[in-house]
């Protein structure tokens, strides 16, 4: 990075920062703390809402996925549009008519005090581990391009973002996101730009290096559960995930029941429910076209560079050996490849299928190469993490973006960073105060108490999200840890809220068995590693569901056999 | 265990959307369902002529 992208990192960072600072300065009403004003336009809700939901991992490791897997992941937010529809026609509306601070509020008014603290400590427990995933990714990128301690920097992001949450509350998230996610767009249309100009092959000759190479394939039908993204998981598991995280998860409710009215919280929504897809799409194609841009240009044999540097000074001989042979076999792969796509232009359909057909052989021994490669960093640092795919976007960014744009782009990831991270913290900071803290241990106190009992939370939860991004080790994909996670509470956090909206005659002691019955079911399958972790969230809902109706059919039964013996 | 307290039913969907061309929430609703739909129908199309 030279001075110019330090001036835009630090530029746009600070001053969206400060700005968020000084207008919401002075708050002391626990509303406006906790929901802003309520005067929030329907854009206002739609950006707060994605940016809310997009973290950093969304945009360093979304075009990883992509250059490693392909187009599939967009599967995963199939059931988006769909559970957005049922959340703006059912959730919303009740939400807003009981002026409930959390949603977990609700849960108190429908059932009984235990299960909205059951509710409440689920989204805590979720809400609080995944927050050191948020935290965790922008500092990958601050470590890497700058050559920072991983631990410095968790520590110093992690306080930054704490800065401006604890000071400014729920308004001061909504504002800075507005500002943060223009960043963020800005960036990531001027890098897939600057892609597209550099790529040298035109888009059709790309999409078919690329569809050969596995990386095209968007929908699959497939109905096998042991695959990690198919239509099917994606819209059945898909929309129970969506439906939980949308409607039940705080980060979330506390954005959109900050609109001016039912209409602009809707909106906002259905602005989500219609760019959603599209947006992750074009994250993905953005990986797909670097990795077509790789087979063009010198790639690094672990893009982890970092990490493979200090392997290789350890021990050299082998390392040194893994790259001659990746070099060549990657020279060889675009020799074919040039011959491919000679014979397609030249229409010569049998040469092309000959060239093809050597080309993805030589792809083959090319991710062998990378597979020793990774084998050979394993054996030299047992520590080491040979996923590489979260820092494929970075170091072509570094590598091949023009100065300005670098510093663009790592603001876009850190605006990201900070918008959901700030979003967490501050649903967190609000539960803890709304649901525990005034429900439990101070029930009566002015509103400038809470606002402070409320900003002291908010630092107790930052400060938990650095200390586990400092001790979690990230053994997969981030956002695919992400989401493991995610699904692990939310589909029993579902079938509470399901219970509680549409089947009216079950009560609060067979709801709070039933989540406590199925949340062991969805522990129990995730260590046995029978099935795709998407779902458990139709797994975890429907036991919850299921298992409080048995339980309020059996009490009713109890019920009617005492009376029936009494009498 | 006792029966729970009443919920009140959902307000009436008599709000306007304020959508240009879309008066009802509904119709709205299906309006971005049939985005969605188109979504899938292109990425498959994508899929069948790459793969």
């Amino acid at each position: 990075m030279n001075p110019l992208d330090w001036v835009v990192l630090i530029g746009s960072m600070v001053g969206i920062a400060v700005y968020g600072l000084w207008r919401t300065r002075g708050r002391r009403s626990l509303t406006t703390y906790l929901k802003g004003d309520q005067d929030m336009r329907w854009l206002a809700i739609g950006v707060s809402v994605m940016a809310t939901q997009a973290s950093a991992i969304t945009f360093i490791s979304t075009p990883g996925q992509g250059f490693q897997d392909g187009l599939g992941f967009v599967q995963n937010y199939f059931g988006m549009p769909l559970a957005l529809i049922i959340i703006a026609a059912f959730f919303l509306p009740i939400y807003r008519r009981l002026n409930v601070y959390t949603a977990y509020e609700f849960l108190g008014r429908r059932f009984d005090s235990k299960t909205r603290l059951l509710g409440a400590a689920l989204f805590l427990l979720q809400r609080g581990l995944n927050a050191g995933i948020t935290i965790y990714a922008p500092a990958i990128i601050l470590s890497t391009v700058m050559g920072w301690r991983l631990d410095l920097t968790i520590i110093l992001s992690g306080l930054l973002v704490i800065l401006y949450t604890v000071t400014g509350g729920s308004q001061a998230v909504t504002l800075t996101q507005k500002y943060q996610m223009g960043i963020i767009l800005g960036g990531m249309v001027a890098a897939f730009v600057i892609l597209l100009v550099k790529l040298p092959a035109n888009l059709g000759d790309a999409f078919t290096i690329a569809g050969s190479f596995h990386k095209m394939q968007a929908v699959d039908f497939s109905l096998d559960i042991h695959r990690r993204y198919t239509f099917w998981s994606g819209m059945f598991g898909g929309i129970f995930l969506m439906l939980a995280y949308f409607g039940t998860d705080q980060s979330q409710v506390q954005r959109y029941i900050s609109g001016s009215s039912l209409r602009a919280s809707r909106l906002g929504l259905m602005f989500n429910a219609v760019l959603k897809i599209p947006m992750q799409f074009f994250i993905l194609l953005l990986g797909v076209l670097i990795f077509v841009f790789y087979q063009f240009e010198p790639a690094p044999v672990f893009f982890n560079e970092v990490a493979w540097q200090q392997a290789r000074h350890d021990s050299g001989d082998k390392f040194r050996s893994l790259e001659q042979q990746f070099v060549s076999v990657e020279a060889e792969k675009l020799q074919l490849i040039r011959t491919w796509l000679d014979a397609k232009h030249a229409g010569d359909r049998n040469a092309e299928a000959a060239a093809r057909a050597q080309a993805v052989a030589a792809h083959e021994r090319s991710d062998e190469v990378r597979a020793e490669a990774r084998a050979a960093l394993q054996a030299a640092d047992p520590r080491a993490k040979t996923n590489d795919a979260d820092y494929v976007f970075i170091i072509f960014i570094l590598h091949y973006l023009p100065h300005g744009l670098i510093g663009l782009l790592i603001a876009a990831f850190f605006a990201a960073a900070l918008a959901s991270k700030a979003a967490e913290l501050n649903a967190l900071g609000s539960t803890t105060t709304v649901d525990f803290y005034r429900h439990i241990v101070k029930r009566t106190a002015s509103d400038a108490h809470y606002v402070t009992a409320s900003k002291w939370f908010t630092l107790f939860w930052g400060l938990v999200a650095i200390s586990f991004a400092l001790f979690a080790s990230m053994t997969e994909n981030l956002i695919q840890a992400a989401n493991i996670l995610g699904s692990l509470f939310y589909g029993v956090m579902l079938g509470l809220f399901l219970v509680a909206f549409f089947l009216r005659w079950i009560g609060g002691m067979a709801v709070f068995w039933g989540a406590l019955a199925a949340e062991a079911l969805v522990l129990a399958l995730h260590f046995s590693h029978a099935i795709s972790y998407l779902w458990y969230n139709p797994i975890g809902c429907a036991a919850c569901v299921v298992i409080s109706i048995l339980l309020q059919a059996a009490s009713r039964s109890k019920f009617k056999a005492r009376e029936t013996g009494d009498a | 265990m006792n029966p729970p307290p009443a919920v009140e039913p959902p307000v009436p969907e008599s709000e306007d959307t304020g959508f240009p061309g879309i008066r009802t929430w509904r119709g709205l609703y299906v309006f971005v369902f049939g985005s969605f739909v188109l979504w899938v129908v292109m990425l498959f199309a994508l899929t069948m002529i790459f793969s």
